[in-house]
């Protein structure tokens, strides 16, 4: 099929229905409302399909934690104060083995902070983000066509491991339109999931809970949870190596900012320096052991995040102290430039005797 | 000899873990006996609450899932529009749908979402061990209003089958109690009748159950029962508050 | 070679759909291209901008704090990115509606009078079009073909609104 220019937002919604996801909740929030309304248009009146414009976030989540007790395949976005709100209902389906992806065209805060394409929601995204001890898959696209090819592998992802999916994008991302092509045609008989909730009809009745009044059967739904991170760990990585051959110096970033990061360096190419980058496109489970193993050819890193600095901590961790880590941040939805990073990384590069 | 009594099918074969005196136990029976009279036990999914009836499905024998507090109406809404051949009820305290769940519950009912609640009325929270709750009586003492509810600090009861009844998309709303023979079997055509109109398709149903909590009330189950009569169902009166069915009953 | 323009005005000048148009024909072309909108509290009070990128290879940035080229449809567009503008660049103009002079000496100004143009043309909303047809002209930066091709897409079925579009834009190419 042709290519079509489309927002990122929009192309989440494509890929999704393409996916087979048969039901999305949302709450209006900038800069991911295009995601809502394709929703609204493409998926609501769809035989089989269901679209709630919901009264608040934690009603939208709720609304997924039941579809997916049903055993559909479903989706809600929202971007940072609305991902907030969200944590409640992500820490339940984490509890509860369901499947879902969330998507964050995630803007600058803390608080309301602003509507630009931020980067501050990595801690959040990558830790739980909600209480008790779990995680989410975290997957960080740096374009639509990835937005849209890794929506679709979410879908999979979180049917597979039964553990919900961040996609953590950007305003940025969701606001721009580029080319963008779908690899999947929508089935025709959407998946419902095996051990859905659809009455007790030639079986026993079943429940799905997360509270236990037995610490034990709760450490065991824990230890569960934890052979599956370590499963996703060594199977599901996902990471980009761009330049890193020869590289005296490697950044380190992820979505938009890696895309920015790689205009400044075929700059530095261009002039002369030795610049590769590590992208890690799982931002959780992180590509830890694919990083340090860069450090074998350099030991100079540089972090560039469009925060403070969050994702440096999983690159200190990877290296292990094998790296020498720079870093440079612009929080609050501040877009710096390619030419902004290129001054940074000759910076650096010669500031280390790279040269 | 001729079976006159018997347990409901979709109520499991368990001790119920709820004090002496409850209204869960008997609003559980009742409400099983409609899903077996109603022939919907194998479509059934129920959404109980965080709080006392946190273990129903222990109970119930029919597919539940737990909802996080007070979102029982937003899961509810998303299992139905998944699945909507389903018959799905939620099962919600005062605390659940009147305090942290109102907007989830207000929304669910505007929206006319073709599901059952059934609302118990304690006044209190009980699992937590005796709090106000928004149903609480004025004057009411409990361990969060040690000095009895005043309106003024604390607020009045409210009224959520009165504000819920309101909606456009609500079909059915009704108080009853269980505190007496003749209450609980009104109380069941009641919850007969929520249940017969999701099945025909007709919006949101709901009847607020006001219900006896002799622990946290610190009474004996009989002054409890005495006390619904007394004081709570002159707060929340007894009987239908909407009906748009047309005054049918579920019998 | 990366190009970013950047097309400035009232909401209701249509300033989105000429970037839209622009991307829509770069892609048709088999480039590389982004469309960035401005969006939200930054777009309320009536003033609407985008940014198109265009290059031969992956672009890294769809923001452009220096454009290329920059199209300013009414007066405040035009003080709010004159100092934008990269030294060389082009300035377009729609000088039916912007008479004060631009405060630079270091780029070229190209004024197109688009409202004049389009109320000849017997409708005053296809100005935008007008500017696009000249500001393909000037630029070189995507065939007029293309253009015309990706009408089709973004006005789909609306054939009327087509003929409108094209018959503009073949007026702000020949103007220029």
């Amino acid at each position: 099929m042709p290519k079509m220019l489309m927002t990122g937002n929009a192309a989440v919604g494509e890929a999704a229905i393409r996916a087979g996801c048969q039901s999305y909740y949302g709450y209006p929030i900038t800069p991911q409302n295009e995601l809502t309304e394709y929703m609204a248009a493409n998926l609501g009146r769809r035989p089989g399909c269901a679209f709630v414009q919901a009264e608040s976030e934690i009603a939208a989540i709720n609304m997924v934690y039941g579809a997916s007790v049903a055993g559909v395949r479903t989706m809600t976005s929202s971007s940072s104060p609305g991902i907030s709100l969200k944590q409640e209902g992500i820490s339940y389906l984490a509890a509860c083995q369901l499947p879902a992806v969330i998507v964050n065209m995630s803007r600058g805060g803390p608080g309301l902070g602003s509507i630009s394409a931020a980067q501050s929601d990595y801690f959040q995204s990558t830790r739980g983000g909600g209480h008790g001890d779990y995680r989410t898959i975290v997957l960080g696209p740096g374009s639509v066509q990835e937005l849209a090819d890794l929506t679709h592998h979410a879908f999979e992802l979180t049917d597979k491991y039964l553990i919900p999916v961040i996609i953590l994008g950007d305003g940025m991302l969701g606001q721009m339109m580029e080319p963008v092509e779908f690899s999947h045609e929508a089935p025709e008989v959407p998946p419902v999931r095996q051990d859905a909730l659809r009455g007790a009809k030639g079986r026993p009745s079943r429940f799905v809970r997360t509270f236990t009044s037995n610490p034990p059967d709760l450490e065991e739904v824990n230890w569960s949870l934890f052979r599956r991170y370590q499963l996703l760990q060594k199977n599901e990585v996902m990471w980009e190596n761009y330049m890193t051959e020869d590289a005296r110096l490697i950044v380190t970033a992820f979505g938009i900012a890696a895309r920015i990061a790689k205009g400044a360096i075929k700059q530095a190419r261009a002039n002369g320096l030795k610049i590769g980058m590590f992208r890690p496109i799982t931002l959780w489970p992180f590509p830890g052991e694919q990083l340090k193993a860069l450090s074998k050819k350099t030991k100079f890193f540089l972090d560039f995040e469009m925060n403070m600095g969050q994702m440096i901590e999983d690159v200190k961790l990877s290296l292990e102290g094998a790296g020498d880590v720079s870093f440079h941040g612009r929080p609050g939805g501040v877009i710096p430039t390619p030419s902004e990073v290129l001054r940074v990384i000759t910076r650096i590069y010669y500031q280390k005797g790279l040269s | 000899m001729k079976k006159v009594f018997t347990r409901p099918v979709s109520l499991k074969n368990a001790v119920f873990h709820y004090c002496p005196g409850c209204g869960h136990s008997i609003i559980h029976r009742i409400t099983c006996e409609v899903i077996d009279e109603l022939g919907i036990q194998d479509r059934t999914i129920g959404v109980p609450p965080p709080g006392c009836s946190v273990f129903a499905y222990y109970y119930f024998d029919v597919d539940m899932v737990e909802s996080a507090h007070g979102r029982g109406a937003a899961v509810a809404t998303g299992i139905k529009r998944a699945y909507p051949e389903s018959i799905v009820f939620t099962y919600q305290g005062d605390g659940d749908l009147a305090a942290i769940g109102t907007t989830e519950t207000l929304h669910a009912a505007n929206r006319g979402e073709n599901i059952t609640a059934i609302f118990i009325n304690n006044a209190v929270y009980g699992m937590t061990g005796g709090q106000m709750a928004p149903t609480t009586m004025l004057g009411m003492k409990t361990t969060t209003s040690p000095f009895g509810r005043d309106g003024k600090l604390e607020g009045h009861p409210i009224k959520m089958s009165e504000i819920l009844a309101q909606v456009e998309g609500s079909c059915y709303v009704e108080r009853v109690a269980v505190n007496s023979p003749a209450n609980i079997r009104k109380a069941k055509k009641a919850i007969k009748k929520a249940f017969q109109n999701q099945i025909d398709g007709r919006g949101y149903s709901l009847v607020e159950i006001l219900s006896p909590c002799p622990t946290n009330w610190k009474m004996s189950s009989v002054r409890a029962w005495e006390w619904v009569d007394e004081v709570m169902s002159r707060e929340f009166p007894l009987g239908v508050i909407k009906d748009t069915t047309g005054k049918r009953s579920a019998d | 070679m990366l190009i970013k323009t950047v097309f400035a005005g009232f909401g209701g000048q249509g300033v989105l759909s000429m970037g839209l148009n622009l991307a829509q024909a770069a892609m048709i072309e088999g480039k590389y291209v982004t469309y960035l909108p401005a969006y939200g509290a930054e777009v309320r009070g009536g003033t609407a901008n985008c940014t198109v990128s265009v290059s031969d290879e992956e672009i890294a940035s769809p923001v452009a704090s220096s454009p290329s080229y920059i199209i300013a449809m009414n007066h405040p567009s035009m003080l709010r990115f004159q100092n934008q503008l990269q030294s060389g660049g082009i300035f377009f103009l729609n000088s039916t509606l912007i008479k004060d002079p631009v405060n630079r000496g270091d780029i070229d100004l190209v004024n197109v009078p688009v409202n004049a143009v389009a109320e000849e043309l017997g409708n005053i909303k296809s100005a935008n079009m007008v500017m696009l047809g000249a500001f393909i002209k000037k630029s070189n930066l995507v065939r007029f073909d293309s253009l015309i091709d990706g009408l089709s897409v973004t006005l789909k079925g609306k054939q009327k609104l087509i003929d409108i579009n094209r018959k503009a834009l073949a007026a702000g190419y020949e103007l220029a």
